[in-house]
């Protein structure tokens, strides 16, 4: 029944940049409802698997499963349609556009499915990030960096997804700012939405997630419950040690 | 010249500087959303007026045998994408758009008789039949190459033109069309007597901006195409697809296009290969908005007509010389005061 429980299943995912191979048949499962985590070093090919997943980059080899559903040929706006979703590490909001309409476009395929609730969406997303409400009608390349962080995510929660991918969400913040979002992470959990999220702050996303993978040189080299991975000598020694960051 | 010829030049002007205007936010349109300098612009004027013109004359306009014919090329492509994927349920909207589309259009023509259709009805039908083929060229011609560079696009983009160009020689002839105006109306404004067809063009291009004003800032669907033209990743991360926001893009720009066309047919002429000179005034009216501004592009674009209407007073042999000159000075401001925005992705 692995297959009921689990929402994302992932099995020897390759994905090559020309003739450079990004990632050596990665496998990695989400279970319903979890925070799952993938961490690593800079270059391991974390963001690499998360635009795989959604069908941004085309991967070589491999299985990606949905829901016990085959999406590896899925185009991006199919996976969108299916309930997956990603919050990209450039954020890539509109940026010449209010956060409103930033916030509506988030509902942009729920629209074309003919589910006419972005209103009310919107008021549960307000209350997630009641700073976003104070500046809905402002410009979003206008908001500070914390405040586009939280708008990218509020963007994606907007399409109401099964799956939420963050890569790297407390890249560049404050430390305040950063506390903040893990925050709202493990609030999220409690709404049903099963995360994967991508992390190289490796002890605040540990902290988080049920389960997570570490990813080095594009293969995982350990996996486990993150109580256990947080406690693990190897893990503590390259990443949250005294020689890792933050 | 005396008062009266300046407000005859200026009226001059800002008839065909709406036309312009039109023209140069469809290239802006356009170039924000896909990237493509859409060269082609004008022979969706030319086919606009022309084949409002051969409905007039009684004749069966050729645009129709390009509708069919794109019609069925696009229903091949995708019915064989929709075959090998195994996606079948696309099947009934490919063929309901490319093939009984066209094939609705050619009985109306055929069994009906345009020709003793009213104006507006006439309008409509040239419209229907022109239109279309601005999401059909997409699907033919630039989907495929979505992720190309700027300059592949727009070598593709010359060659549709040319290959328009021919088939506009081929359907309509060598011989120009005028086509009766809208309305005989005329008024007298104290100096100056404005005519009815002017009034026409300025107001329904006043109109169609309007319009499309309202489309792209209170519709989702125009919402989407700025979201396009702002961020292509993060627009698709929303489930905006590229291929959506292209052909949309195409067919707003084909209807403005056609439009124009319509619009300006009974001021000029309208020849077969008149689309290209009226579009590149238009580009020059984008290029002034740095092909990313509408409302500076929808200026430059009146100061364009501007400049023509009172340069063929002056040095009326160095009309389009003078027109196409303005683009130097453009640039090297437009060099000098503007940061440099890289290509994205």
């Amino acid at each position: 029944m692995s297959e009921a429980r689990n929402i994302l299943e992932v099995e020897g995912l390759c994905v090559s940049y020309g003739k450079v191979e990004a990632l050596h048949s990665a496998g990695i499962k989400v279970g319903q409802g979890q925070i799952v985590t993938v961490i690593g070093p800079n270059g391991a090919g974390k963001t690499t698997m998360l635009s795989s997943i959604m069908g941004v980059l085309p991967h070589t080899r491999g299985v990606i499963r949905f829901q016990g559903l085959e999406v590896g040929d899925a185009e991006v706006e199919q996976r969108v349609a299916l309930g997956i979703n990603l919050v990209p590490e450039s954020r890539a909001l509109f940026g010449e556009m209010s956060v409103e309409d930033n916030l509506l476009l988030g509902a942009f395929m729920r629209h074309r499915l003919g589910h006419r609730d972005h209103e009310q969406t919107m008021d549960e997303v307000f209350q997630i990030f009641p700073r976003l409400k104070e500046r809905r009608a402002q410009h979003a390349g206008t908001l500070s960096g914390g405040e586009r962080q939280m708008l990218a995510v509020a963007r994606a929660l907007m399409a109401k997804p099964a799956l939420l991918m963050l890569d790297e969400p407390s890249l560049g913040l404050a430390p305040l700012i950063v506390r903040e979002i893990f925050r709202v992470i493990s609030d999220l959990k409690r709404t049903g939405v099963s995360i994967l999220l991508v992390e190289q702050n490796a002890r605040a996303a540990l902290q988080v997630a049920d389960y997570g993978y570490v990813l080095e040189t594009g293969e995982i080299a350990l996996e486990g419950a993150s109580d256990q991975l947080i406690d693990d000598p190897k893990v503590v020694e390259s990443y949250l040690g005294l020689g890792g960051r933050r | 010249m005396d008062l009266q010829i300046a407000l005859l030049l200026g009226q001059d002007g800002i008839t065909n500087g709406a036309i312009y205007a039109l023209l140069s936010l469809a290239l802006v349109l356009v170039f924000t959303v896909t990237r493509v300098i859409f060269i082609p612009q004008g022979e969706f004027v030319a086919f606009g007026a022309l084949t409002l013109a051969s409905f007039q004359a009684g004749k069966t306009p050729g645009t129709l045998w390009l509708l069919i014919g794109a019609g069925v090329a696009v229903a091949l492509v995708d019915i064989t994408l929709a075959l090998r994927s195994g996606v079948f349920r696309r099947i009934p909207g490919i063929v309901g758009w490319n093939l009984a589309y066209p094939a609705l259009a050619s009985a109306i023509v055929f069994l009906l008789k345009p020709s003793e259709f009213p104006l507006l009805a006439q309008i409509v039908l040239a419209l229907a039949l022109v239109v279309p083929l601005g999401p059909m060229l997409y699907r033919l011609a630039f989907q495929p190459l979505a992720e190309a560079s700027v300059l592949v696009l727009l070598i593709v983009a010359v060659a549709v033109h040319l290959a328009l160009v021919g088939l506009g020689l081929l359907f309509f002839g060598a011989e120009g069309s005028r086509t009766p105006a809208f309305s005989d109306a005329s008024f007298d404004l104290g100096l100056v007597n404005v005519n009815g067809q002017t009034l026409w063009v300025v107001g329904a291009s006043l109109l169609l901006i309007v319009v499309l004003g309202v489309f792209f800032e209170r519709t989702i669907y125009g919402k989407a195409l700025r979201a396009t033209a702002m961020n292509r990743t993060g627009a698709r991360l929303m489930g905006i697809s590229t291929v959506m926001a292209g052909k949309l893009s195409f067919l707003l720009a084909a209807l403005i296009g056609a439009f124009s066309g319509i619009l300006i047919a009974p001021i000029t002429t309208i020849y077969y290969d008149t689309g290209f000179l009226i579009g590149l005034k238009g580009f020059v009216g984008a290029i002034v908005g740095g092909l990313a501004s509408y409302p500076i592009a929808a200026a430059g674009a009146i100061l364009v007509g501007l400049l023509e209407a009172f340069s063929s007073f002056w040095a009326s042999a160095f009309k389009e010389v003078i027109v196409f000159t303005l683009i130097i000075p453009v640039l090297v401001w437009r060099s000098l005061t503007t940061r440099h925005v890289e290509e994205d992705e």
